[in-house]
């Protein structure tokens, strides 16, 4: 099997979910320049719900197509978070509207840990598993797999990136989304409703949290309450990457940190097996023998990558790939 | 009744107070200088008017109706169009999107067709340049942008904060010209400026801003032949 082929292939299936979710971060960012931290956890209530329904469903025995019940636990998944991402910026948000920009940093703080113990305690403590109700079929491209499911989500999160960018560039709110982030006093002279676009970006970020659930969930096969924390950080990071308040820069980003960190899982531990130096292998010859190895970091280190690149951008490149100011507000 | 009433109007920054109880109209049809040093507050009068700061006192009433307290969004719909000062045009956005912004409460879509291209007429540069994003324009282009979108909305008043600011004089003339045009097809006006001199060579009738309060008012001839006025802003 090929690793980096295969690598490869798991890296865009990961940067798919990160880009769209990280799309969600770079969205608000644009418009208030509010990191929403707790974006992260309405992808886990998206994952949640959608587990919910699609259990119950699965359950009920009512003889529902697979599809149409996915389809149905995705189509719950959508408003329940889009209900919370315009629950959350009227709640929590607008009040701080004109506070120091520290104080609605931590109030996503706040949010974030107090929808994982709601989900806690909605759901479950315990790791859930995600019904695998569809059959999952893996075909073999050059010598690596991609199964079903990772074709979906590849191709779901390109019909919901091109869809978002459909909306921000052809769209009379995606016009008035642009405006507003430019300039909102100006904006709300041309007879914006900051407030209503305010809230729109919350909604639709909050959507685009929903379908990644779902695709991560399905992904993984399971889901928890503290799931969002993760994810959450690492499309931050990926937001970041891109140059956060850039669209193009989230997909960008997205993909490029599952990459780099599918990648780096699948060398790390070639990389890092001690038996490949010589002078080390020459010491511990009973353990390196026959192919033997002694590997320092193996593939659990993955989420080491996400950080690695967040460090180095914030290091060299603090407005990202696309980024055009240099992020004096960050 | 004139179209538009300022009765002792006060607008203040946190407690000092930059606007301190003046009054003043402008009827339908008429184009007016709003003229005084900087710092008079004349800005702050505009952007009261605009609904983006909130009065302390008096009132605001256009077309017989208070809009003292009536947020910039919901004013655009009753006809008031600000071009701020600076321009503010969104400079990542098309000079196209620009346009469209202004028409943004229409929605009447043939006729904000028809009105692009009255824009485009208006201002051959902007036509040139329509798929560019904005912020490549020249200030005097960008300026000829700003006044276009307003005017997109099709307002019946518009108000025009410092249009000659950081321009060439050239360019100057040419937004000067505009805004004679403009008037003259009907859209009552109030022009802010520091440049006393041209604002009352267009404008039938002037306000003399002073540190907050209105100083001099009379028709522009009266004003520009005032030893006062030659004194302190025509720099004779």
């Amino acid at each position: 099997m090929d690793i980096f082929l295969q690598q490869l292939i798991n890296g865009l299936t990961l940067g798919s979910v990160y880009a769209i979710v990280a799309l969600g971060y770079t969205m608000v960012y644009g418009i208030i320049q509010l990191i929403n931290f707790a974006h992260g956890e309405v992808v886990m209530v998206g994952a949640m719900v959608a587990l919910s329904v699609i259990s119950a469903l699965t359950g009920a025995q009512i003889g529902l197509p697979p599809v149409v019940i996915v389809l149905a636990g995705i189509a719950c998944a959508i408003p329940a978070c889009m209900a919370i991402g315009y629950g959350m910026e009227r709640i929590a948000y607008r009040p701080l509207r004109k506070a120091p920009r520290l104080a609605p940093l931590i109030t996503a703080i706040g949010i974030s840990i107090i929808l994982q113990h709601v989900a806690l305690l909605v759901f479950s403590r315990n790791p859930l598993s995600f019904p695998q109700i569809m059959p999952n079929p893996v075909f073999e491209i050059a010598g690596a797999h991609i199964s079903a499911v990772q074709i979906a989500i590849i191709g779901g999160s390109v019909v919901v990136m091109a869809g978002l960018t459909f909306l921000v560039y052809r769209t009379r709110l995606g016009i008035a989304m642009r405006a507003t982030s430019e300039n909102v006093q100006v904006a709300g002279l041309m007879g914006v409703n900051i407030d209503r676009v305010i809230s729109s970006t919350f909604v639709i970020g909050a959507a685009l949290a929903a379908i990644a659930g779902v695709m991560i969930g399905t992904y993984y096969g399971i889901a928890h309450y503290t799931m969002g924390a993760m994810l959450g950080l690492k499309a931050f990071s990926a937001a970041v990457l891109g140059g956060i308040g850039n669209l193009a820069g989230a997909m960008l980003g997205g993909v490029l940190l599952g990459v780099v960190e599918a990648m780096g899982a699948g060398y790390i531990g070639e990389f890092t097996d001690l038996c490949q130096a010589p002078w080390i292998a020459g010491l511990m010859t009973e353990r390196c023998a026959d192919g033997g190895n002694f590997v320092l970091f193996g593939s659990n280190y993955q989420d080491v990558f996400a950080f690695l690149v967040l460090i180095a951008v914030l290091i060299f490149r603090p407005s990202g790939l696309l980024g055009e100011r240099v992020s004096d507000r960050a | 009744m004139a179209l538009l009433e300022v009765r002792d109007l006060e607008v203040g920054y946190g407690g000092i107070a930059a606007v301190r109880g003046i009054g003043f109209e402008v009827a339908q049809g008429e184009l007016v200088a709003l003229i005084g040093a900087n710092g008079a507050g004349k800005t702050t009068t505009l952007k009261a008017l605009a609904g983006m700061l909130v009065a302390s006192g008096g009132s605001v009433h256009f077309d017989g109706k208070s809009i003292t307290r009536t947020p910039s969004h919901q004013l655009i719909r009753q006809g008031v169009a600000l071009v701020p000062e600076g321009r503010g045009v969104f400079t990542r956005l098309t000079v196209e999107e620009n346009l469209a912004m202004g028409a943004y409460i229409r929605d009447d879509r043939a006729g904000v067709r028809t009105d692009l291209e009255r824009m485009f007429g208006l201002f051959p540069r902007l036509k040139e340049r329509r798929a560019q994003v904005a912020g490549t324009l020249s200030g005097g282009e960008q300026q000829m942008l700003a006044i276009g979108r307003a005017l997109m909305s099709r307002p019946r008043l518009l108000l025009l904060d410092e249009p000659s600011m950081g321009l060439a004089p050239l360019m100057v003339q040419k937004i000067f010209e505009v805004i004679q045009g403009v008037s003259k097809e009907g859209v009552t006006i109030l022009l802010v400026e520091q440049n006393a001199r041209l604002a009352l060579e267009v404008a039938s009738r002037g306000y003399v801003m002073e540190s907050g309060e209105i100083s001099l008012a009379d028709s522009s001839a009266a004003l520009l032949a005032s030893p006062q006025v030659r004194q302190a802003y025509l720099g004779e």
